[in-house]
């Protein structure tokens, strides 16, 4: 996708957080991201090296929690686990879906000095 | 630097905007800890953390503090990391609310006959409607050009190495469009299938436009596109004779993603159904001015400022 724009979002949230809320070093970026997001893991992470260079996230790790897409089935009235938008509900064959999560692609946490 | 998108400094062309912005937003927010730590005599061995004036060792990973570790802290930040370009989108969604615009985000793969589209879409709806365009693509005024021959508006915006259009482009670009009350604006975003998904410019609707010399199977493959869009024109339907092209399968494969798109069956070349787009256009701007008097009443086709 556009890792590389993505991760110059973050450095510039990173760096307005660091203004508010005062930190000179960040150790860790804790990002969620659902598997709908099209964002690709490698990419992001090398990415994320590049882009972080000279910042104060230079040295930071990259931790990522990826979600997983869940949607609401409803002939079965059940909440399923896919894998891709097109999937079919794993219990019934139905396409009759509604995702419900899985397009994540946030920032939650920092680790700071 | 674009907002959200790594474009790089500039890269971005705006026509008739040369001007640089530089990106200042100032935060005023003053934290400020009033634990007052009394510190003994002994000599500190560890580093201090300090937040401003005040320390503070209770926002450690463990919330405490152990001695001689290095102290660090969580952030919670929980903050979408598109939510600039999510911000400037609503700036343009209520702009175009306001003077009751209706805005089409037209994506789709290079080549797939978009400009083509447009330029007849244009040909046969300016006498009754007010129409502007934003062209994006990463080099040359080409397609601006071609829709300024027909005598509507155009601002091109040139991404330079940016695969697609964001809010905030759109943004600078309407402040040198200038469209009346009630227009309908085209944004044609640069030929992509991937990333224009992500970026809402605060339009109505995206547009997918798929030509049939494409895979039928383009919705499975790029399936963020097709669950974004609202509709999807497939476009060329005059060379279906010639093409191994099956126009079920493609709308099943559209529906899989998105159960709700709608499709139209259309050739910009031959203009056949496209009389069906036209209604759907003129529906929608429709919508967008149910109980507007105001604009309404000053509803006449006006000469368009050119840019």
């Amino acid at each position: 996708m556009h890792e590389m724009s993505l991760c110059e979002g973050i450095l510039q949230i990173i760096e307005s957080e660091s203004k508010q809320q005062q930190f000179t070093e960040v150790k860790q970026v804790v990002l969620d991201i659902g598997v709908l997001s099209g964002v690709e893991i490698l990419a992001l992470e090398f990415a994320f090296e590049v882009v972080m260079r000279g910042s104060v996230a230079e040295d930071a790790t990259l931790k990522i929690n990826q979600i997983e897409a869940q949607a609401w089935c409803m002939p079965c009235s059940e909440t399923v686990v896919i894998k891709q938008r097109f999937d079919a509900c794993p219990l019934c064959g139905s396409y009759q879906l509604q995702v419900s999560s899985g397009d994540e692609m946030k920032i939650k946490e920092l680790e700071v000095n | 630097m674009c907002t959200t998108c790594g474009c790089g400094t500039g890269e971005v062309q705006i026509e008739g905007h040369d001007h640089h912005h530089g990106h200042d937003h100032s935060h005023g927010h003053d934290h400020s800890h009033s634990h007052d730590h009394e510190h003994s005599d002994h000599d500190h061995s560890h580093e201090h953390h300090q937040q401003g004036q005040d320390i503070h060792y209770g926002t450690g990973p463990a919330h405490a503090h152990a001695p001689g570790l290095s102290q660090s802290r969580m952030v919670e930040i929980e903050q979408n990391i598109l939510g600039k370009n999510d911000e400037y989108a609503k700036e343009n969604r209520r702009y175009f609310t306001d003077n009751a615009m209706l805005a089409l985000n037209l994506v789709s793969s290079p080549g797939s006959g978009k400009t083509t589209l447009l330029t007849r879409t244009i040909n046969d709806l300016k006498d009754d409607l007010s129409l502007s365009v934003i062209e994006g693509d990463q080099q040359t005024t080409h397609d601006a050009d071609r829709i300024r021959e027909t005598g509507v508006s155009a601002v091109q915006i040139n991404t330079g190495k940016g695969c697609h259009l964001d809010a905030h482009m759109v943004g600078h670009a309407m402040a040198n469009l200038n469209p009346d009350k009630g227009s309908v604006l085209f944004v044609e975003n640069v030929g992509n299938l991937v990333c224009p998904s992500a970026f809402d410019l605060g339009e109505a609707h995206k547009v997918a436009i798929l030509s049939v010399t494409e895979g039928e199977d383009k919705p499975l493959k790029y399936p963020d596109m097709f669950f974004a869009a609202d509709i999807m024109l497939l476009n060329k339907i005059d060379l279906l004779p010639y093409l191994e092209f099956d126009v079920e399968k493609c709308i099943e494969y559209a529906r899989r993603v998105n159960p709700d798109i709608q499709v139209l069956q259309v050739s910009a070349t031959t203009g056949e159904g496209m009389d069906t787009w036209y209604q759907w256009v003129q529906a929608s701007r429709q919508l967008r001015l149910i109980g507007r008097s105001d604009i309404l009443n000053a509803d006449k086709p006006q000469q368009m400022v050119s840019v």
